[in-house]
């Protein structure tokens, strides 16, 4: 038996829909934020698995998610920055709350 | 052909993976959906290692499971009560999410299927083409030649640059 790609991109193509899941259903900005992180680590994953089994000679896949990774640490702290101010103005982080600049 | 560790490693991993993100996206307590996370986190740091990327590995546990995870927990703890169960789906919100999870597994699963270059090499073959060892990797990352990306890496280090300054202003208390 021998473990190919299409293995490897199984599970990252379902972690990606989970991600898609929860960030249709869910109604607090944190788990919103989570499911975001899940297609985001999906996404890294496939590069990798891509760089590996097609271009194994490179390193543009593996470097792609070096900075991926460093991005997506940066969007997290912003937008946790942000919920923390929002959460201060309405006292909540439910996104049905969230109707101060609704015209 | 693998030898069986790789395989039965192969295989728990990835059952962690799909179940942990199921029930990461479902869920009705916030604190634990993080902590799934975490373990879909740890997973993929272990399809690193096992696709031979060691250092990525070692990245993606130091940043997202020591960084972003920590401060998942902590705006969690600052904005609600952990143990609140949230709204249960109403059932029209749960179809859509569903239909849509489902429409997109069936259209990927569809092209990765049919994709013409995936019967291609083994892991045992690909891992033999070329071993990543961190020398190549630091003088990749501060090469200004082709392939080089001493560009993106200052362009990352002026993103954190703004992103903490960001973080201050927005975050502080006025």
């Amino acid at each position: 038996m021998n473990l190919d790609m299409l293995m490897y991109l199984i599970p990252s193509l379902i972690m990606f829909a989970c991600g898609v899941f929860g960030f249709i259903t869910r109604r607090n900005l944190i788990a919103i934020l989570i499911s975001l992180e899940l297609m985001l680590n999906a996404v890294d994953l496939n590069f990798v698995i891509f760089n590996r089994f097609l271009f194994p000679g490179e390193l543009e896949g593996m470097f792609f998610t070096l900075f991926s990774i460093g991005i997506a640490a940066a969007e997290t702290a912003l937008a946790i920055a942000i919920i923390i101010n929002i959460f201060r103005a309405v006292k909540n982080v439910d996104v049905k709350e969230i109707t101060k600049l609704k015209f | 052909m693998e030898s069986i560790g790789n395989i039965v490693l192969y295989f728990v991993v990835s059952l962690v993976i799909i179940i942990f993100s199921v029930m990461a996206v479902t869920t009705r307590k916030i604190l634990r959906a993080a902590t799934y996370l975490l373990f879909v986190l740890l997973g993929t740091a272990v399809f690193y290692f096992q696709l031979g990327y060691e250092f990525l590995g070692a990245v993606q546990i130091a940043v997202y499971a020591g960084g972003i995870l920590v401060l998942f927990v902590f705006s969690i703890l600052l904005t609600q009560h952990p143990a609140d169960d949230s709204k249960v789906l109403t059932m029209h919100r749960r179809f859509v999410g569903i239909l849509a999870s489902l429409l997109g597994v069936a259209l990927l699963g569809y092209a990765l299927y049919t994709m013409p270059f995936a019967e291609g090499m083994s892991l045992q073959t690909a891992l033999t083409a070329n071993d990543v060892d961190m020398q190549m990797i630091g003088s990749k990352l501060l090469s200004t030649d082709k392939f080089g990306y001493m560009l993106p890496f200052e362009a990352v280090s002026v993103l954190l640059l703004a992103c903490i300054i960001g973080g201050i202003a927005i975050a502080r208390k006025r």
